[in-house]
């Protein structure tokens, strides 16, 4: 018996999936608002200590990527496999691009005795110490979830390459860009609460 | 099959003007960012960062041309979260 596969249930499956991480990253930026509106000033020279060339650089990383996966739906639904696949490539090296800034970043800030648990920010302000522990979790929780997707993406292009998904059946491939651009649609608010704040 | 309506394949064109409005976005937030406006900063940065989700939303996401199911129980969402932002900013500033 021929199985009918409910593309629209899987499609809406996954919105209903992002929509749980849309509350997870809006409980933590809620945090990052109600400390921000404590310690204002401590905030803002935290974000001083931003890269803001790195923020800017990674923020046009992840909004590329999002169009070349954007690109790879399009590619595939016009038949046109190998350029769906190159599409795809390009997202996952920008997005191990933004991992490899993302060491740098942090690495910098290890250098300087900043990390949770230091003792050069615990003799520092409170309010420091807070707007660092933000940064931490918020940028290392968004950084787990580029991974995941990158894993996702990379199992899409074997999929492509494999035949498993094509273009009469690419439900895998745009559920995977649909969370690829939630990692994009977090980091578009990280950037500002980061690296803009004067 | 009656697949035909999610099947929608949007121009190349759509979705690389997007990608430049998203990057020229992007310059503009940066750039007003480095004029001091005082609280006024924060409150453009977030509503350029509004436009420019919606953008990845609508086009990228495929929001536009999703079914009302996906389209309201998104807003859905962002409505909870208004309430859950909304209210703890009330209770906050009354401490």
């Amino acid at each position: 018996m021929e199985q009918q596969t409910d593309t629209l249930g899987k499609k809406v499956g996954m919105w209903l999936f992002l929509y749980t991480e849309v509350m997870l990253f809006g409980g933590l930026f809620v945090i990052y608002a109600n400390y921000y509106h404590r310690y204002t000033e401590e905030f803002i020279d935290g974000g001083k200590t931003l890269s803001l060339f790195m923020g800017t650089f990674n923020t046009a990383l992840l909004l590329t990527s999002s169009f070349t996966v954007a690109a790879s739906i399009i590619a595939l639904r016009r038949g046109t496999r190998k350029v769906a696949m190159t599409f795809l490539g390009a997202a996952i090296l920008m997005g191990l691009a933004f991992l490899v800034n993302k060491y740098f970043e942090w690495g910098d800030k290890f250098a300087h005795g900043i990390y949770p648990g230091s003792p050069e920010l615990a003799d520092g302000p409170q309010g420091l110490t807070i707007f660092y522990g933000l940064y931490y979790t918020i940028t290392g929780l968004h950084g787990l979830h580029v991974v995941i997707g990158l894993v996702l993406l990379t199992v899409c292009s074997i999929l492509i390459w494999r035949g498993r998904i094509h273009q009469g059946k690419d439900i895998v491939l745009e559920n995977s860009g649909l969370y690829w651009h939630l990692v994009d649609l977090i980091w578009i608010f990280i950037f500002p609460l980061f690296y803009l704040i004067l | 099959m009656a697949e035909s309506h999610h099947h929608h394949i949007q121009p190349y064109t759509h979705v690389v003007a997007v990608l430049v409005g998203l990057l020229a976005l992007t310059g503009v937030t940066v750039a007003v960012s480095r004029i001091e406006l005082g609280a006024l900063n924060i409150w453009i940065a977030i509503l350029i960062a509004s436009v420019k989700s919606s953008l990845v939303l609508l086009f990228f996401m495929h929001l536009k041309y999703e079914s009302r199911f996906i389209r309201i129980t998104f807003l859905v969402t962002i409505f909870t979260l208004a309430v859950l932002i909304g209210f703890l900013f009330w209770d906050i500033s009354f401490r």
